[in-house]
């Protein structure tokens, strides 16, 4: 295993030691130990079924939602766990959020779906909601387009203009952390694209974690990605975790280098 | 926000660096002959020393244009681009190797007296480098007539060496005594005249990116 996990706590913002994952008495991971860094595209890549959304699924909780689940080991974002008692929940997924892979904008308008997080968390004075709303929607460089149809449904907007508003109503509570599961399966050639250099221009304030099926992808957009497979008893494990340039040109492990190439998958 | 950025960055990043070493190298053949023509020793013995940078540099270059083929999956005119790289590195590490061979040639000749002035030798090298430079700008600008119109010149460095050939030749049969001295400037002269050839390569190279076919000039 790389030493990526060894490196100065402050350069890692998201990490697991040693975690397994339950759903009732099915494991669904085993023995799960990596360090996200701060600041970096981390893709996590492997063959459908072997773990990769529940380990995303991890770092907001959202495997909370499962009524079975149990999760022993540690979790960590900034140093601090997230599966301690009083974590407050919901605060944390306004710092670590969460864009899906079917774009899913509330049905209201695009400037309620922007401003529905920050009313939320207490920001109530209207100018300041419109202020944030332009800033995230610039962010994701969809402002010129819906700037004039800040009223209109959300649901009116194409496939990938529905995925960008996502990411900025996950932006507009100022997350530290975007998870993004297989965010861009749902959409064409060309919204993937841009979504695509999206992540590479947030990256420089936000750690990004992306599940990705599309390997190109992977190599295209992350700085280090994390390849998992699924043991003959169905739990999930990593296999290897490096930089992205060495993963697609010399991985360590046959199983990583058996998937990268098409031999399984 | 421009599509395909990295790409586009990483690619302007190894563009750089081919300049880079086509500057080094273009210098090491000029300061090639010009130990020649001194007899420097120590300037010789600095180009053969100096060839290990621009090796390092090539395979420095070859390792970007692995990452970016793996990471960036370029196709069409992009891939042209980046197999063009590979190639030229190779040829410009080549003609780096003769700056380095012309040096050992000084070294080997030592203190020995001249054969006779070198003055084709140093126009061979001047046109030599002069065409390689602009076959590195031919392919940054992506400028197919450019590089054909460097190709044509290879005929003037073709002529020298043909030249040099027949004085020495002759110089040879008049005086056995010299054919050791002379035999080395012979190898001096092929050695930039098939530096020229590997800039022709170049320039083919330059022709594929843009046409995507290779043309033999």
């Amino acid at each position: 295993m790389d030493d990526i996990t060894l490196q100065t706590p402050e350069r890692i913002k998201l990490e697991t030691e040693a975690v397994n994952l339950y759903y009732g008495s099915f494991q669904a991971l085993r023995n799960v130990t990596l360090g996200i860094r701060e600041c970096a595209i981390t893709a996590i890549i492997g063959p459908s079924g072997c773990g990769k959304s529940t380990l995303l699924r991890l770092f907001n909780r959202m495997n909370d939602l499962i009524p079975s689940v149990r999760v022993e080991g540690k979790v960590l974002l900034s140093g601090t766990s997230i599966y301690d008692k009083d974590r407050d929940v919901v605060e944390l997924r306004k710092k670590v959020g969460m864009v899906f892979q079917k774009p899913n904008p509330f049905p209201m308008n695009v400037y309620d779906n922007i401003a529905i997080g920050p009313r939320h968390h207490g920001i109530k004075h209207e100018a300041e909601l419109a202020g944030i709303v332009e800033q995230c929607l610039r962010e994701v460089t969809l402002w010129e387009e819906v700037k004039d149809k800040l009223k209109q449904s959300a649901l009116d907007l194409s496939a990938g203009q529905q995925q960008l508003l996502c990411i900025a109503r996950a932006l507009a509570v100022e997350p530290e952390v975007i998870l993004m599961d297989e965010s861009c399966s749902a959409l064409d050639p060309e919204s993937t694209l841009k979504i695509e250099e999206l992540m590479r221009d947030l990256v420089c304030k936000y750690t990004i974690v992306i599940v990705t099926h599309n390997m190109e992808q992977a190599a295209r957009v992350s700085d280090m990605a994390a390849f998992m497979m699924m043991e003959q008893d169905k739990a999930g494990v990593l296999v290897e975790y490096a930089p992205t340039s060495q993963i697609f040109s010399n991985p360590k492990d046959k199983r990583t280098e058996d998937y990268i190439s098409g031999r399984f998958g | 926000m421009e599509i395909r950025s990295m790409y586009h960055k990483k690619l302007r990043e190894i563009q750089d660096e081919v300049l880079v070493m086509g500057g080094l190298v273009s210098e090491a053949i000029l300061r090639s002959i010009e130990a020649l023509k001194n007899r420097d020793l120590d300037l010789a013995e600095q180009i053969v020393t100096g060839d290990q940078k621009i090796n390092d540099l090539r395979f420095g270059i070859e390792e970007k244009c692995i990452q970016l083929i793996v990471t960036q999956q370029p196709i069409a005119n992009e891939l042209r681009i980046i197999i063009a790289v590979l190639n030229i590195i190779t040829e410009v590490e080549r003609i780096g190797d003769y700056a380095e061979g012309i040096a050992k040639i000084t070294i080997m000749i030592g203190d020995e007296p001249p054969v006779k002035p070198l003055i084709d030798i140093p126009l061979m090298a001047e046109q030599a480098v002069d065409m390689l430079r602009r076959s590195l700008d031919a392919f940054i600008n992506k400028d197919a007539d450019a590089a054909r119109k460097i190709c044509i010149e290879d005929d003037i460095v073709d002529h020298l060496y043909d030249q040099i050939y027949l004085e020495l030749l002759d110089l040879m049969m008049e005086n056995p005594q010299i054919v050791s001295r002379a035999t080395r400037l012979i190898w001096v002269a092929h050695d930039l005249e098939r530096s020229a050839d590997r800039v022709t390569n170049i320039c083919e190279r330059v022709i594929f990116v843009i046409t995507g076919k290779m043309e033999e000039i």
